[in-house]
């Protein structure tokens, strides 16, 4: 009892920090990760802001009546919904598992639940940062939105949990460099084809009606809906980002591995 | 919280051992990566699993962490399931994998205060980071650190929270000479403050030098395990070797000699003994050299080591 009971360094105190502190740490570091990465930032601020001011101030796409303004911003935030939540969200996650962060981590006293909860924190927290931005920048370039906030919130919500899904489907299945390669060509086809800045109508009803159920799509109409048309609750696009959500996440749950 | 059979003395929890591997098979498709492994760690101690690349010992490591489900066998590790009692074992072991484990970007400072700040009671930051040399690392990316830096952050990381059990896969592989008596120098004082410890390798000098016990495995099987004294002592003999002129008559030199001593000429003018090889037996041959008139060259007695137990027990070396 006497000598043993002399402390040393090391001497054996095991124990799990509180849940939500442990929870608090991980998001706050998976943040900090997000927003260090360069390529990332690019992503998420650079192309999303230079989007807004080219196409709001010169004439390339032809956005329809109104301001051209008007229609940019909504698409302009889904945007920038796609590229934090699937993009940026797919590659991180995808290094980190092979570089065995995730599976050092697995062995913490962190749960895999409270690690996908700290990467969800970690995505909302640059959202806002990226809204904040893209809408102060919006209103300076005169936009006028409408409309609902709470329905703004809940397609943004959606939207999330639906490019989340799928990009943690992809960071768990495929090999690093392909999520890299797949994840920015993603991003890049649904920027011109998911009604961002090109306008669906523009494309022929065939394509259009395929094109109308990609997530992308579905944010950015029914934020366009409701920032601009004023329109109360846009059912169908949160209908199809539900599903979208549904099937992304039940997959990643399903088939995710963690090295 | 299983129920003893009637007539067992109820064990305190504190009693068992820190591992207990039964019979694990862990099969990767066609190969067979552990094949009937028994290790049993008792606590406190500081066990090597020692062995070649490929012999099992990442995977038997990763099983008793939960990271792999066996084929076959019992893992108990701290009287608990590593699967079904993951979370409650979790905060009680440390893990220091073969390589990763961090993030790219992240400081080396950043990542350990981050895992200090996962447990209740974590080890002084700033200790840890003076005593592993990683004080110059402080805002370097992870990705920009040595190699050598690297396994040290890793080694902080798996014992920052004060665990009572460790796992060390290959912790000084690469490592230089300074930075990997560094290394030993903690895991011995983990040991001393009462950690158990369980570390693999295929140095078989650091398992000599470090571990209270010695496994060693071989093609996912446990083909010997001991101290390392017991483990020298079984097995062949030891050896004394010495230099003379050549041929030295030696049947006067064996009749001097204990029965079970053996002597031969190995190549003109180098002789070994072989046999229990202790202070009276040297007497003996330096006393027979002087009244043969022999100044013996180069006498050494070579002790047994761990590689020639290995070798002898799998015929391979342990370095392949």
């Amino acid at each position: 009892m006497s000598a043993d009971t002399k402390a040393g360094t090391f001497t054996p105190r095991p124990g799990a920090a509180p849940l939500s502190r442990m929870i608090r740490a991980q998001a706050a570091l998976e943040t900090r990760m997000l927003l260090r990465n360069g390529e990332q930032l690019l992503l998420t601020v650079v192309i999303p802001t230079l989007l807004l001011v080219l196409f709001s101030s010169v004439d390339i796409v032809d956005t329809g009546e109104g301001e051209a303004v008007d229609f940019l911003a909504p698409g302009v935030l889904a945007l920038a919904v796609l590229s934090t939540a699937f993009t940026g969200q797919a590659i991180a996650t995808g290094f980190e598992r092979r570089y065995g962060v995730l599976k050092r981590l697995g062995a913490s006293p962190l749960p895999r639940w409270g690690l996908m909860a700290a990467k969800t924190c970690a995505v909302l927290v640059t959202e806002v940062l990226q809204i904040v931005l893209l809408t102060a920048i919006a209103f300076a370039l005169g936009w006028s939105p409408h409309g609902n906030p709470f329905a703004v919130l809940l397609l943004l919500v959606l939207g999330t949990a639906a490019f989340s899904g799928l990009g943690l489907l992809m960071a768990g299945t495929l090999k690093a460099e392909v999520t890299l390669a797949a994840a920015n060509l993603v991003f890049l086809l649904l920027l011109v084809g998911g009604g961002v800045i090109v306008p669906l109508e523009k494309f022929p009803d065939a394509a259009r009606a395929v094109l109308e159920l990609l997530p992308v799509s579905a944010l950015s109409g029914g934020l366009r809906d409701v920032l601009r048309d004023g329109a109360a609750m846009p059912w169908a696009d949160l209908g199809i980002l539900a599903g979208w959500s549904a099937l992304g996440l039940g997959a990643a749950a399903r088939f995710f591995r963690w090295e | 919280m299983r129920s003893s059979f009637p007539g067992d003395t109820p064990r305190t929890p504190g009693r068992e051992p820190a591992v207990e591997v039964r019979g694990l098979v862990k099969r990767y498709g066609a190969k067979t990566a552990v094949d009937g492994l028994d290790l049993s760690v008792a606590r406190g101690s500081l066990t090597a699993v020692l062995g070649p690349n490929g012999a099992g010992k990442t995977t038997t490591v990763e099983t008793c962490e939960g990271y792999r489900r066996p084929d076959a066998g019992t893992v108990r590790v701290l009287g608990l399931d590593p699967l079904a009692d993951s979370a409650a074992l979790r905060p009680r072991i440390g893990v220091m994998l073969q390589s990763g484990g961090v993030y790219p970007g992240a400081h080396a400072e950043e990542m350990l205060r981050h895992t200090a700040t996962l447990h209740a009671h974590p080890v002084d930051v700033d200790t840890l980071i003076e005593r592993l040399g990683l004080g110059t690392c402080g805002r370097t990316a992870y990705r920009r650190l040595s190699g050598g830096q690297q396994q040290r952050l890793a080694l902080a990381m798996a014992v920052v929270g004060r665990p009572e059990l460790v796992f060390l896969d290959e912790p000084t592989a690469g490592l230089d000479p300074q930075a990997r008596h560094a290394t030993w120098d903690l895991v011995r004082e983990l040991r001393a403050d009462g950690v158990t410890v369980v570390l693999t390798t295929h140095y078989m000098d650091e398992a000599e030098a470090l571990a209270d016990d010695v496994a060693i495995i071989d093609s996912g099987r446990v083909v010997a395990q001991g101290s390392p004294e017991e483990l020298c002592r079984g097995g062949a003999e030891n050896t004394l070797r010495f230099g003379g002129r050549p041929g030295l008559d030696l049947v006067s030199l064996l009749k001097a000699l204990p029965a079970d001593s053996a002597a031969v000429e190995l190549t003109p003018g180098t002789y070994r003994v072989t046999g229990k090889i202790d202070p009276q037996l040297l007497a003996t041959v330096t006393t027979w050299c002087a009244q043969h008139g022999v100044m013996p060259d180069r006498i050494a007695v070579e002790r047994h080591t761990l590689e020639d137990v290995f070798l002898e027990l799998t015929g391979k070396e342990l370095r392949a």
